[in-house]
């Protein structure tokens, strides 16, 4: 093999699965270095010759690369730079490119020389949980001096503070089959399924398919692992039903078959700036799913057993195979089981050999390796060298120099998404591991390594057999290939989890700095649930979430309580399987997209007109109208109000909630819904309605015209149009099925204008057709019509009014409303007609003394408002029952009354609470709260609205207005709250 | 989550807005003497089982119906659908209901 | 034992052998003055504050699991008084008051830490309804502060002010309201009780209700039966489930509510910072995740999980105020039952069964009012009356009407 070692550093001994013509620069720590296609930046950086790319959590120990995948615990760097800069990013799973930067985390000084490495040194006094015990004294300390402190100290990565400038999308996929893994299981259940048409998707994390295939020598059907692999991912993406994901995580196992997945798009190129999302983020509808996710390597618990140099067997044999990349020039492996000597043979094979190989069992030889120095039975206590590893030190005080340990504790089933519902895995003695329990999410099924048949033979013909039943189940043809045949390497092991003859710590958790001494501490101190011991020590709470330390620090923790590992239990899987970026679950719906906008249909005419616009739940709406020289809203709003009241004033009002009700029995259902009596009502006659929930509180008020003998027109607040309609539709499907009535929303379908003013009729006079007469005589207050306007427009036409004024609702169909807005404008040029805005709007109603959304607050009775005899008593309604509740009906309690300030230059200011003016500021003196203010130039002064207990017994007496959070107070006198034209002589001139 | 709708077939949980237990639907007789204990009782006092549930579903962003779902609130597993309309129109008719 | 620095460098030089454990693990005895169901936040704080304040030591903790598995263990661990309605505003006042001493009742460090809440508003509606809220709290001797754009932007500079579907106009900050380290809060209350000679008793759960011509006199349990003069039961995410032993029917509902956490990271967010346009609130732990949530998922759930739409949701919400957090990475989600009251409030109340007392339905929110809970839930215990700050949270308030509805939602769980 001729090995571009000049080029991409001295541990590049072959070429592995990589294209030996494509190198690659990139840079850590502002070093430049280079690497091939196909590298990940773990193995560029090993076989550069980095080993020192970190810092642990607590200890700052020196740290290197530990495995080949995802559960890397710790070599974390950031990526990128500025706002594109990426914390906590695992190197081995980095798919190398053009112009990568990356940079060590978590040290202060240069990353050799970290002057918090003194933890390490102070560790006795840091262990577990010894926070908790201290830093209490004095009292002022913790907040100005310990916290802070610790705080600094905490974190790993550190996140740029701009806002994230990458495009995330989502996508939906459903799918006959979902795939999670490809390697050999995985790609002999989708080849198999595949061939038999069914939909299938495979998904994989990495990027190059065939998972352990590629890390092996193995053989399958006669060829090269990883040949089978490309050549059976080739033709899996020759088949139109399937689709591969690979860069792609399964993150989450959801209810009902549904599968959380993010795809990687563009971390892997050179050149992001090309029109695709970064991420994608798929929501997998699965009708089944075969889970071969495969196994993760754990270490064994032995002093220092953190250096760098000290890395997980099956991760050596992956730099080597897969990259090329010998991890060091002495290499030994420590291992209790089989699988540790296949590395110490491609070691053999691919000329570096082992110096040694030490096996904790006392059994024959597995296998004989000819030059390797075999110590069965044997132990390592501990280990030297600082920023990397030089020597190890066994049971018997025999020192071996080394630059890389192999280590090998055994594999671990990846279980995790067996056990994102309920699922609970199972220990199984003779692989000393956890598999999948019985309790699966609906519809999957777990083979391979993921279900803990280690060997590859079994692993392939069990992602045949899976796809096998599947397709019988789909009743599809059965396929007639074969599954694919391999050799079943021996997987024994001896379950070993920490040497006893080691005096120094000895890591559990690598990043989070969890030692066997810590785990002992716990179970001491009485932390001896395996949730305490999590809790308590930290174990497998970081980023890795303990993929190598979970099961170890278990086994520990059942040693010391004389436990089976199956009676000690395990702590909950929870998602993701791997940490995904917070933007992407967020995909598009952020900045001005993270709710749509809706839009009035004459949203346009209020932008060309000086409209400011303000959100309204989802709707945008003109606050006020601003016209040229005028420097402050309240002067719009003023000239809006009086030009309204002396002339006509056309608003927007569009989006309140508007539902159409027919049927023969709608008359009746709308006795039932609301508080006051509706079947009374005349046709061609509009009535104030009042709406109470079941509870008897209110929930809503509006108008609704009755239209014909059967059919009502209902509107609604434009807050609550949604959860009206919902609960209209409860009313009449569960309540009362028998009723012939009939709703359909029709808030979208007809635009809305108020019309308000003495000058209103005169210009509607000229707006609506012959021969329709809206003169008092023929349309008087609380009238409605459906008629024509300019010529032969259909329209709706109600006299009712918000502002007081005499006034009327004009609608049209929506696709005529901004036509409407600009003709009504046109027209009542002749009669100083002005176009008022949302503040307009509420000045006139509090000035009228009308509750809107700050009294219906869903906190308010019909008796606060004011309104307690619109329940009538001779029906049943919604809510009637409940509202007679004696709280709701005390003597004292709050009612809605007007407000004015003594002094009348001062302003009121809603949220102001109640107190008598020499009570004490205490919650047992609070009478009440102001709940809408205005300045009202119909007045010259501020007004307001507010609840006050016994407001009726109280017209006349002086208040304070408490409102210290934004000034003081001041004294205010209870008025009634109709400001204007209380007896309503305006509205039915 | 994913509710197989009677009329519309299997649609995501994301559609519907829930409400709670099905016997939300036997809404009590107002003219009743014990009107004011039923009605508490009714509003307040609502089925929470660990184990299989029937509640109420609203299709809002969908055909607008309401739907009783037998659902297990342990596993999430959902065993039945209905129109909420079909269970009410079984129900022993009262004097609330219209006709009478 | 008690703890401190000295302790801690002593032990540290003696190879941390001395260290004892932080309870002891009794067998239950036959008979006990009061018998706490559920070894929770709320059950230990009770038993502490029984034998501290009351001098009630013949008292057992009684856990099905191990102790803190309930919310405590798995909420976002905010602790503020910010609340609106008089019936609520008092209590939790009262729990913050408890919390600033906390460690040093407790001899136990459970770094509570007043970095601050922020409640963000979006309009002028909010911004007012926000006002009578601070002016509640300050009546009730808590802090607040209304905060507009320009106050919002030092205290928070990483928030979109340029772009927001719904801008950011100014917010209610409460200075001393912050985050505590959960789990330790389970753990100090337990040494605190223990220490005081109460049984805390894991492993135990109540299988039934001894009542005797109608007053209760003790349990069932997988350990025994225990005779007791009161039984209290504390046992949020399963009210519903044991007071159904005792034959009553409760008016609350079992919901999950998911929270997340990031990776660690460095000191970013300073306090705890609340969306008013969305479902979103966010703090950053001493350990340098980030700690988040939003809504409920909205159904009935005993399962601690829930699923992707909230998910999704809580996320967009974080995006919308705070996109620097999209390059941050979720590391953990899941969930936790609520006992989510008709009213969106708690209770602390005796039953129509003597001798038999409850404590639920604190929604969402229980975290923070563990100190005041456990003082409350005793006080009541030891002299038979409710405590002054908790009068409110009655079983039978639904039948006068006298609801304590701060989001003014009526008699639906969900939306609380």
């Amino acid at each position: 093999m001729n090995a571009p070692s000049s080029m991409t550093g001295a541990g590049r001994i072959g070429k592995g699965l990589l294209d030996p013509g494509k190198t690659i620069s990139f840079q850590f720590n502002g070093r430049h270095y280079s690497g091939l296609q196909g590298d990940t930046l773990a193995s560029a950086l090993l076989a550069n010759d980095q080993r020192l790319l970190g810092r642990s959590f607590k200890y700052h120990r020196p740290r290197g690369i530990f495995s080949a995948g995802a559960e890397e615990p710790n070599a974390l760097l950031e990526l990128g730079r500025g706002a594109y800069k990426e914390p906590n990013t695992r190197a081995t799973v980095t798919e190398l490119h053009e112009g990568l930067e990356a940079h060590s985390q978590n040290h202060r000084g240069p990353l050799s020389f970290d002057v918090m490495a003194i933890n390490d040194y102070l560790s006795s006094f840091l262990s577990a949980g010894f926070y908790y015990k201290t830093f209490m004294w004095p009292k002022a300390f913790w907040e100005k001096l310990y916290e802070p402190v610790i705080r600094a100290a905490a974190g790993l990565g550190s996140l740029s503070g701009e806002a994230d400038p990458d495009t995330y999308d989502k996508g939906f996929l459903h799918t006959d089959l979902l795939i999670i893994g490809a390697g050999p299981a995985g790609l002999a259940a989708a080849l198999t399924a595949g061939r038999a048409g069914l939909r299938v998707i495979l998904a994989d994390d990495d990027f190059l398919p065939g998972g352990r295939l590629n890390a092996e020598q193995m053989q399958v059907d006669g060829m090269p692992g990883s040949q089978w692999a490309a050549a059976s991912y080739a033709e899996l993406l020759s088949m139109p039903h399937v689709r591969c994901l690979l860069r792609t995580s399964v993150y989450g196992a959801f209810d009902h078959g549904i599968y959380g997945a993010l795809q990687r798009c563009t971390d892997h190129l050179a050149d992001k700036t090309g029109r695709r999302p970064r991420q994608i983020l798929w929501r997998i509808y699965a009708r089944q799913t075969i889970l071969s996710a495969g196994a993760t390597e754990r270490s064994i618990a032995f002093g220092n057993n953190d250096r760098p140099g000290i890395m997980l067997a099956g991760a050596v044999r992956t730099y080597l195979n897969r990259f090329g990349v010998a991890p060091g020039k002495q290499v030994i492996v420590f291992t209790n089981n089989d699988d540790g000597w296949r590395t110490a043979a491609d070691l053999s094979r691919a000329g570096v050999a082992p110096a040694a190989i030490i096996d904790t069992r006392s059994i024959p030889e597995p296998m004989h390796l000819p030059g390797v120095q075999v110590l069965m039975g044997a132990r390592i206590t501990t280990t030297r060298g600082r920023l990397a590893l030089r020597s190890v030190t066994l049971q018997d005080g025999q020192s071996i120099p080394c630059d890389c340990l192999a280590v090998s504790g055994g594999w671990s089933p990846n279980v995790h998404l067996t056990c994102h519902q309920r699922g609970r895995p199972v220990w199984r003695e003779d692989i000393a591991a956890f598999v999948p329990g019985t309790d699966l999410p609906s519809g999957m099924r777990v083979i391979g390594a993921a279900g803990g048949s280690l060997g590859l033979s079994a692993s392939l013909t069990e992602g045949h057999q899976a796809a096998v039943e599947l397709i019988k189940h789909a009743g599809r043809h059965q396929t007639t290939s074969p599954a694919p045949v391999a050799e079943q390497e021996s997987a024994r092991i001896t379950a070993f989890w920490q040497v006893p003859e080691s005096r120094g710590r000895a890591w559990v958790d690598l990043q989070n700095d969890v030692t066997t001494k810590d785990i002992a501490l716990s179970f001491r101190e009485g932390f001896r649930s395996v949730e305490h011991l999590k809790r308590y020590t930290t174990l497998g709470m970081a980023t890795d979430q303990g993929k190598t330390s979970n099961v170890l620090g278990l086994a520990v923790l059942a040693q010391l309580g004389g436990k089976r590992i199956e009676d000690t239990g395990t702590t909950i899987f929870r998602p993701p399987y791997t940490p995904i970026a917070i933007g992407a679950l967020a995909g598009r719906s952020r900045g001005k997209h993270f709710r749509p906008v809706r839009q009035t249909p004459s949203h346009r005419w209020a932008m060309e007109n000086g409209g400011d616009m303000v959100e309204s739940g989802l709707w945008l709406r003109a606050q006020w109208y601003s016209q040229a020289g005028e420097t402050h809203w309240r002067q719009s709003v003023d000239r809006e109000v009086q030009q309204t009241r002396r002339t006509v004033g056309i608003c927007d009002v569009t989006t309140l909630g508007k539902i159409d009700i027919q049927g023969r029995d709608a008359a009746e259902f709308l006795d039932r819904v609301y508080a006051n009596t509706f079947s009374t009502l005349a046709i061609g006659k509009v009535r104030y309605g009042l709406m109470l929930r079941e509870d008897g509180f209110v929930m809503d008020d509006g108008t609704t015209a009755r239209l014909g003998e059967t059919h009502f027109l209902m509107t609604t607040t434009t807050a609550n149009a949604v959860s009206v309609f919902r609960h209209l539709e409860f009313c009449r499907q569960c309540l009362w099925p028998d009723m012939d009535v009939h709703l359909i929303s029709a808030t979208e379908q007809w635009a809305q204008y108020a019309i308000a003013g003495p000058q209103s009729r005169a210009l509607l006079e000229g707006v609506v057709d012959a021969p329709f007469d809206i003169s008092n005589d023929a349309f008087p207050f609380m009238a409605c019509a459906e008629l024509t306007v300019f010529n032969g427009t259909p329209a709706r036409l109600f006299r009712i009014s918000f502002s007081g004024e005499m006034a009327y609702e004009l609608a049209v169909p929506t696709r005529y409303g901004h036509a409407l807005m600009e003709a009504l404008m046109e027209h009542g040029k002749a009669f100083d007609a002005v176009a008022y805005g949302l503040e307009a709007l509420g000045v006139m109603r509090v000035e009228k003394g009308h509750a809107a959304g700050n009294e219906l607050n869903g906190q308010t009775t019909a008796g606060n408002l004011g309104l307690g005899r619109m329940v009538s008593t001779k029906k049943d309604c919604i809510g009637a029952v409940l509202s007679r509740r004696s709280a709701m009906n005390a003597s004292d309690a709050i009612q809605l009354m007007g407000f004015v300030p003594e002094d009348k230059s001062q302003t009121l200011r809603a949220g102001a609470h109640f107190l008598l003016p020499d009570a004490p500021e205490t919650t047992e003196s609070d009478l009440g709260w102001m709940s809408s203010v205005a300045y009202s130039p119909t007045l010259g002064s501020h007004i307001g609205l507010g609840f006050i207990r016994n407001g009726s017994n109280r017209l006349g007496e002086r208040i304070r207005a408490y409102d210290p959070v934004r000034g003081g107070s001041i004294f205010v006198q209870v008025v009634s709250p109709h400001f204007v034209d209380p007896d309503g002589e305006r509205l039915r001139g | 989550m994913l509710i197989n709708h009677p009329l519309l077939g299997l649609r995501d949980a994301s559609e519907f807005v829930y409400l709670g237990d099905a016997s939300l639907i036997d809404r009590p007789d107002a003219a009743a003497d014990n009107a004011a204990e039923a009605f508490h009782d009714y509003l307040h006092l609502r089925d929470n089982p660990a184990g299989v549930h029937r509640e109420l579903w609203y299709h809002e962003q969908g055909d607008r119906s309401w739907l009783i779902v037998t659902r297990n609130t342990l596993t999430h597993e959902i065993t039945d659908v209905e129109l909420a309309r079909d269970a009410a129109l079984r129900r022993p008719r009262t004097a609330g209901d219209a006709g009478q | 034992m008690r703890y401190s620095a000295l302790k801690v460098i002593k032990e540290g030089l003696t190879g941390n052998r001395g260290w004892r454990p932080a309870w002891r693990d009794p067998e239950p005895r036959t008979h006990y003055d009061v018998i706490i169901v559920g070894g929770g936040g709320h059950g230990l704080a009770t038993a502490h504050y029984l034998a501290s304040v009351h001098g009630i030591t013949n008292v057992a903790v009684l856990e099905k699991g191990w102790i803190g598995s309930g919310n405590i263990g798995r909420n976002t661990t905010i602790v503020r008084s910010n609340y609106l309605l008089p019936g609520n505003e008092p209590f939790y006042e009262l729990s913050m008051k408890l919390w600033e001493n906390l460690e040093q009742d407790l001899n136990y460090n459970a770094m509570m830490s007043q970095r601050g809440i922020v409640n963000l508003y979006h309009s002028d509606a909010q911004r007012d309804a926000y006002a009578r809220r601070g002016n509640a709290m300050l009546l009730a001797g808590a802090d607040a502060q209304l905060l507009d754009e320009a106050g919002i932007r030092e205290l928070c500079p990483f928030l979109d002010y340029d772009n927001a579907r719904f801008p950011i106009k100014g917010g209610l900050l409460q200075p001393r309201a912050g985050t505590a380290r959960h789990d330790a809060v389970a753990w100090g209350y337990a040494r605190g009780a223990d220490s005081r000679g109460v049984d805390i008793i894991q492993n135990c759960e109540v299988t039934g209700f001894t009542i005797d011509n109608g007053v209760c006199t003790g349990v069932d349990s997988t350990r025994g039966r225990i005779s007791a003069d009161k039984v209290a039961v504390c046992v949020a995410g399963s009210s519903g489930r044991v007071m159904e032993m005792a034959g009553m029917r409760l008016p609350i509902e079992s919901h999950v509510l998911q929270a997340f956490v990031s990776e660690g990271l460095k000191p970013i967010i300073p306090g705890v910072v609340t969306f008013g346009a969305g479902h979103f609130y966010i703090s950053q732990s001493d350990k340098g995740g980030l700690v988040f949530g939003g809504d409920i998922d909205g159904y009935n759930s005993y399962a601690q999980r829930g699923n992707l739409p909230t998910v999704e949701d809580v996320c967009e919400g974080g995006m919308a105020i705070m996109p620097m957090i999209g390059r941050a990475r979720m590391l953990r989600m899941w969930g936790g039952i609520m006992d989510m009251s008709m009213d969106g409030s708690p209770f602390i109340d005796k039953t129509s069964v003597p001798g038999l007392y409850f404590n639920g339905g604190w929604c969402y929110g229980g975290f923070k009012a563990t100190p005041a809970s456990g003082w409350c839930y005793a006080h009541l215990i030891a002299t038979g009356q409710p405590h002054e700050t908790a009068a409110a949270y009655r079983l039978d308030r639904f039948m006068s009407g006298a609801v304590i509805d701060e989001r003014g939602a009526g008699a639906q769980p969900n939306l609380h």
